[in-house]
């Protein structure tokens, strides 16, 4: 296995002067290509303000982040949007899809948006991946009116969608009961599994943290374990 | 950005109850811009018929070149002052071409119609009742086209011939004249004539009903002893407003002056003005009305998706995407609502009577000066505009904070 992304010492820190929190203090990780980690630690210790940073939604008050061989610190709005768009996917524990789109139309969003239109080739993937997450009846159902668990389904059948290197989820069971909780890790680990794409999940669940081959501890900032 | 597209139309219609709102207020400020510019038109419209559209728009008369005379003032009692002028050579060569000058300004672009008169007063005398009155003599064929006699007509018809004299109604009543009576008629020239009376008038206008007579140019010629010639050559145009240029135009074309109706008529225009003005603002304000409506709504909107638009930024959509969805949902509903406004404008205006039969008491709303496109496409451009800042505002979402985790 090859590194897909490397960071070094990644320090963040929110606010200024006497407000300021430094939720990241010098934390170094590589993820390999293929890799299925989890991200463990305690609430507040920095696992959501981590991925957002590997996710190019947010810059490191200071540190070094490249994947697939390129510096992310240094590109652009529109170059990391791109780069997002093609190289990254991501499943949130909230506000995953977009609720005045059917399920199909969630899924296809990340090429339709970079083609300019949905295009027939999209859609039969998009369907594809539903089918895969066990969504067939539900492919052209106003996400607003899915169940928990099948929006998360959806959300991860978008995050496969461009087929990207590395997949990032925060909590992406959190908000659900047990069997549809195991039901999306199951998918998760497939997906690894057969098409050897990275995910990095957070979560506060041993469970779930067991169902991954690595897991990674933050506390203090750093990674500990 | 067929797909921008796709992604606005939607947000529009997943609520549509908001969308209708939005687009009837804008569809209000339409029609509200439409109705002014009908009525204010309308109103200029009417305004000018009733002032301009009866008379000449251009006249060309006779000039007279007699000396000015200076009367000193006579004390009272010192006796009579007596003079004969001859009529003046020159007004009578002037005008001695019509013949000629007539074909060549009914050539003339924008010109409808050339009435060559002649003019001058004289007594219209029944029984013993005597009354002064101005006489005009007009070619026959052409009795309607400046003052439409035609349509003024209450009695009998408004053709003039050889015998024959119409008059206004205020007149024949004064007189006890019924069509078909005969009376006599002394020009100033001395010359007397019986006619026939063949039709009566009624204009509205006590100075042309009270005092006014129509004879045939060739009765007129005799009344006033012109055998050849006229005092006044009358043109209707097109269109009231070219009137200016058109008489620089016939004026370099014959050399003769001609006088177009805006010279005197200052206070007209300048009132016109004034009511154009109003009406800009009141459309102004109706513009203005739109663009707030449509922006603080969308605001809001923007406002309502921030998760979404975090989502949508963190999939891939760059900023300009963002843009182009708000922008392109202020565009929609300016279109829809610029449509429906417009729409409903129309049909609103379309039961008032058209311009020709304009009447006093009614709103003079004129449904050809609705300024439909003008309307529309302010309105989008508007909404456009309006869109600007909440597009902005939504491509400036962070997705982190946004999507809240
Ligand atoms: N935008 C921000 N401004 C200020 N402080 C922030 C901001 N985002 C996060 N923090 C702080 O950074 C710390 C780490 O937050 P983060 O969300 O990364 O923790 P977490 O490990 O994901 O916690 P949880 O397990 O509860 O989700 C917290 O103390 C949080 O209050
Ligand atoms: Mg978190």
């Amino acid at each position: 296995m090859s590194a897909l992304l490397e960071v070094r010492d990644l320090v963040k820190t929110f606010g200024s002067g006497e407000a300021a929190t430094r939720v990241l203090r010098g934390l170094s990780l590589t993820l390999e290509a293929g890799e299925m980690a989890a991200l463990l630690g305690p609430s507040g210790s920095g696992k959501s303000t981590l991925l957002t940073i590997l996710g190019t939604l947010m810059k490191p008050t200071s540190g070094s982040y490249a994947m697939l061989g390129q510096d992310l610190i240094a590109a652009d709005d529109k170059a990391l949007t791109t780069f997002r768009n093609l190289h990254i996917g991501f499943v949130f524990q909230f506000h995953n899809l977009l609720p005045d789109f059917t399920a199909l139309e969630n899924v296809i969003f990340p090429t339709a948006v970079r083609m300019g239109r949905e295009t027939p080739a999209a859609r039969a993937r998009g369907r594809d991946l539903l089918v895969r997450m066990g969504l067939e009846a539900r492919i052209n159902f106003p996400s607003a009116n899915l169940s928990g668990g099948q929006k998360q389904r959806v959300a991860v059948a978008r995050a496969l969608m461009n087929a990207p290197e590395l997949v990032l989820a925060d909590e992406p069971t959190g908000n659900l009961d047990r069997a549809s909780a195991m039901q999306v890790m199951d998918l998760i680990g497939q997906i690894n599994r057969d098409e050897g794409t990275t995910f990095l999940i957070s979560t506060h669940d041993e469970k779930i943290a067991g169902l991954c081959r690595r897991q990674i501890v933050v506390g203090d900032g750093v990674v500990t374990g | 950005m067929l797909y921008a597209f796709k992604i606005a139309a939607r947000y529009l219609t997943a609520s549509k109850a908001q969308t209708a709102l939005l687009v009837a207020g804008v569809a209000v400020g339409v029609f509200i811009f439409i109705f002014m510019s009908a009525l204010i038109g309308g109103l200029a419209e009417f305004i000018l018929s009733r002032t301009v559209g009866d008379i000449s728009h251009i006249t060309i008369e006779a000039e007279n070149s007699d000396p000015a005379l200076l009367i000193a003032p006579v004390p009272d009692g010192a006796g009579h002052l007596l003079f004969v002028t001859e009529r003046g050579g020159a007004r009578t060569a002037t005008l001695a071409d019509a013949p000629t000058w007539v074909p060549l300004i009914e050539a003339v672009p924008g010109v409808r119609a050339v009435s060559p008169q002649i003019t001058g007063a004289g007594f219209v005398t029944r029984g013993a009742q005597v009354r002064q009155v101005g006489v005009t003599g007009v070619e026959p064929g052409r009795e309607s086209v400046i003052l439409n006699l035609d349509g003024y007509m209450v009695a009998g018809s408004a053709r003039l011939g050889s015998g024959l004299i119409v008059l206004g109604r205020d007149l024949a009543d004064d007189l006890d004249l019924t069509l078909g009576q005969t009376l006599r008629l002394q020009s100033t020239n001395g010359v007397t004539a019986t006619l026939t009376l063949s039709g009566i008038f009624k204009t509205g206008n006590g100075a042309i009903d009270g005092a006014r007579a129509f004879v045939s140019l060739s009765t007129a010629r005799t009344l006033f002893a012109m055998p050849q010639g006229v005092t006044r050559i009358e043109i209707k145009l097109a269109d009231l407003n070219a009137a200016d240029a058109t008489a620089l135009r016939i004026r370099a074309l014959t050399g003769l002056d001609a006088v177009p109706w805006t010279d005197g008529a200052e206070q007209l225009m300048e009132a016109l003005d004034a009511q154009a003005q109003t009406g800009y603002f009141l459309k102004t304000f109706a513009l203005i009305t739109i663009v707030i409506g449509v922006a603080s709504a969308l605001l809001l909107s923007t406002y309502r998706r921030r998760p979404e638009i975090g989502i949508m930024r963190a999939m891939g959509a760059g900023r300009g995407f963002v843009i182009f969805v708000f922008v392109t949902q202020g565009a929609l509903i300016g279109v829809m609502g610029g449509v429906t406004g417009a729409t409903l404008g129309y049909l609103a205006l379309l039961p008032f009577p058209a311009r020709d039969a304009f009447k006093a008491g009614t709103l003079p709303l004129d449904i050809t000066q609705g300024s439909y496109g003008l309307a529309i496409t302010l309105t989008v451009i508007g909404a456009i505009l309006a869109s600007i800042l909440p597009a902005r505002s939504a491509a400036r979402v962070d997705p982190v904070t946004a999507i809240g985790q």
